[in-house]
């Protein structure tokens, strides 16, 4: 390798990375979703740190190799990627702009507070996203990826997936 | 324990039950996708295996790292032979009727839920972490576990004598799990885990609070077999390690 082209700030990196869709849910990014927690440069390699969704999420690999390719398609070439297990990621993480996204996309977000944490309550009220109707009922706890859970609305009758909260 | 006396780091075992009796688990929920009885049900129980495989991952590479002789998640996973795993007997029970499988399910979720939860206080900076992380999938587990034997026990008349079976077929493999050994007692002084006494009462008022739910009737004075901590299992585990360990028996070293 000849000169090194100008290492692009942090800023700029997350900029990028804001670009980044998460594979499964194609209308918010990886950084809306909360999982992309520090980037840094060490010397001349840029660390990205990340935090997994669920434990076993198919998807997390996928995220992996999207961020990589994201950086390297800039010019970037030494780069690693740091899994972070603590803080555990949550959904509180996922941004006002991201939620609204999700909502217009057909998932109702996740409603805050109504966390796991007590593993015993009651199923959270959950607003339909396509009437807004609040008589929804929870068909099942799991849905179509990890980290969704199947309702159903008995206003307007359509089924929709909720982004649990976690 | 007889006939397993080798000194190995407590933490490594630890890590290892803890490891294996995710994968066993999940090895054995995940058989279930394309044939539970409702589409739901299918859905759940392969999202449920796969959160116990990804903790399996967490675990099991922990368990390496503190073992120090290079060997990987997978390498524990796939290359050990009965004899040295370390999972309790409950998970490696065959799934059954459905009702087996969430009955199994529902003891395993009501110890592993309290355990997780008082793990995130590990003065052990790893095992705290990966506990942070799972005890979250833990409470849906557990949640939805409840809920089913709750309502599948409380419901008509099969049912409920399905779920009484299983009860009453299972009730003595749920023992070991809050059962004390010398691994737990040693770390436990550490500060690395919790007093199992602690989770044992913990643990039992979720089981009794579920089944006065669901009316079934806890066995009293059941005889609990143990043996799957120090690596004494039934013949149902050979079985299970037979077909999930087949590929990289057959073809070592294969990826893809």
């Amino acid at each position: 390798m000849g000169t090194v082209a100008v290492r692009p700030s942090v800023d700029e990196v997350w900029r990028w990375l804001e670009d980044v869709p998460d594979p499964e849910i194609p209308v918010i990014s990886v950084v809306d979703l909360g999982i992309v927690r520090d980037v840094a440069w060490e010397n001349e390699e840029l660390v990205v740190t990340v935090t997994p969704t669920y434990s076993g999420c198919p998807a997390t690999t996928v995220i992996a190799l999207d961020i990589e390719e994201a950086v390297r398609r800039r010019g970037v070439t030494k780069v690693s990627l740091k899994t972070q297990l603590s803080p555990a990621w949550t959904t509180a993480w996922i941004t006002e702009a991201a939620r609204e996204r999700l909502r217009e996309f057909g998932i109702a977000p996740p409603v805050e507070g109504a966390s796991c944490a007590g593993a015993l309550k009651a199923p959270p009220v959950v607003a339909c996203p396509r009437c807004g109707s609040e008589a929804t009922e929870r068909v099942s706890q799991f849905g179509s990826t990890p980290c969704k859970a199947s309702y159903r609305c008995t206003a307007c009758l359509e089924p929709f997936d909720y982004f649990k909260s976690f | 324990m007889p006939g397993n006396s080798k000194t190995t780091d407590p933490k490594f075992e630890f890590a290892l039950r803890m490891g294996d009796n995710c994968l066993i688990l999940g090895q054995q929920v995940g058989a279930w996708c394309g044939h539970a009885p409702a589409i739901e049900e299918d859905i759940a129980l392969a999202n449920v295996a796969l959160d116990l495989i990804g903790q399996t991952r967490l675990w099991l590479a922990y368990a390496g790292k503190v073992e120090g002789a290079g060997r990987s998640a997978d390498d524990l996973a796939f290359l050990r032979d009965a004899r040295d795993f370390r999972n309790a007997l409950l998970v490696e029970q065959p799934n059954g009727d459905f009702g087996q499988t969430l009955m199994r399910q529902f003891l395993f979720d009501a110890w592993h839920y309290p355990m997780l939860d008082a793990l995130t206080g590990s003065s052990e900076s790893e095992i705290a972490e990966i506990a942070e992380k799972s005890v979250k999938e833990a409470s849906y587990h557990l949640e939805r576990s409840r809920d089913l034997v709750i309502r599948l026990g409380d419901g008509s008349d099969e049912s409920h004598r399905r779920m009484q079976t299983a009860l009453d077929e299972l009730w003595r493999f749920a023992g070991e799990l809050t059962t004390s050994d010398d691994v737990d007692e040693a770390l436990a002084v550490a500060g690395i885990v919790p007093d199992l006494a602690e989770i044992e009462a913990r643990y039992l008022d979720i089981v009794r609070a579920a089944c006065d739910a669901a009316t079934l009737a806890l066995p009293e004075d059941a005889f609990m077999q143990s043996g799957g901590k120090t690596g004494m299992h039934t013949e149902a585990l050979g079985y299970l390690l037979a077909d999930m360990q087949f590929l990289q028996r057959a073809y070592p070293g294969a990826t893809w």
